[in-house]
């Protein structure tokens, strides 16, 4: 399946493990794009149902409208690839057990909406695995404004997006998918970057 | 002196907090994610973090969507 992929990252993404913390919009599309890159494991996390109002952006079919996401989004996952090995959490995280349910997991990703959550998240993480980098995402409604999509990077963590826009002005999948591929691109990064260390055994 | 997102320089003194950086770089978002030399400084934490001299801080704004 990943004779295309770039040499010497199929065995190194194997291996890895990802979280993802709310499987809406960026969530869903990053999951997707990192299973296509061929990652080892995910751990999903939404307390939420599939609903209609998603399918504008997210990764998700007429079929799954009720479901819950973990469910709707593993099935879709495995249809990529089934060997892919997934844990699911059909639950409302909270910051206090951000800990224990991405226990383990080489890397974050935050794919919140809200950004009172993703401020908790980023905080819970890093106080939790200091060491262990969080790929977050800030700013991705609207459409157009391509070049503004930015990643920034401090100490662990990574932010992508323009760092303004806010759902308020509506969200459109090419650019939401914008942000949902910066982050997957950057926690592959970043796995690569890890590997090269020693991080990652 | 500090640096605040890789851009404005701030001089720097003796005892200088993350709510000082943010009051004089008149930083009035609400939510945002704070590090200093690439550590992430906890909310509760702005008004008694003491950044050090030369520090590298960086404030990002949080927004809504996802």
């Amino acid at each position: 399946m990943f004779s295309r992929n770039v040499p010497g990252m199929t065995e190194i993404l194997h291996r890895a493990t990802v979280g993802i913390a709310g499987c809406g919009g960026l969530g869903s599309n990053a999951a997707m794009l990192l299973v296509r890159a061929g990652i080892g494991g995910l751990v999903l996390v939404d307390f939420d149902r599939v609903e209609i109002s998603n399918l504008n952006r997210q990764f998700f079919f007429q079929q799954d409208i009720g479901k819950p996401k973990v469910a709707a989004l593993a099935e879709h996952l495995r249809a990529i690839n089934p060997a892919v090995k997934l844990t699911l959490h059909e639950v409302r995280l909270s910051r206090e057990t951000v800990a224990w349910t991405f226990a383990g997991c080489d890397i974050l990703i935050e794919a919140f909406d809200r950004a009172e959550a993703k401020e908790w998240l980023i905080e819970a993480w890093c106080a939790a695995y200091p060491d262990r980098p969080i790929v977050c995402a800030s700013g991705l409604a609207g459409y157009g404004r391509s070049a503004a999509m930015q990643v920034r990077r401090t100490g662990t963590i990574v932010i992508v997006g323009d760092g303004v826009s806010d759902m308020g002005e509506g969200l459109c999948a090419a650019r939401v998918m914008l942000a949902a591929a910066l982050e997957a691109n950057e926690a592959i990064a970043l796995l690569m970057e890890r590997k090269q260390k020693g991080g990652i055994s | 002196m500090i640096t605040v997102n890789n851009r404005d320089k701030l001089a720097w003194r003796a005892g200088m907090t993350v709510r000082d950086v943010l009051t004089t770089m008149n930083y009035t978002y609400r939510l945002i994610t704070v590090t200093v030399n690439g550590i992430l400084v906890p909310k509760e934490q702005y008004d008694t973090y003491q950044i050090p001299d030369e520090a590298q801080v960086t404030v990002f704004h949080l927004s809504h969507g996802g």
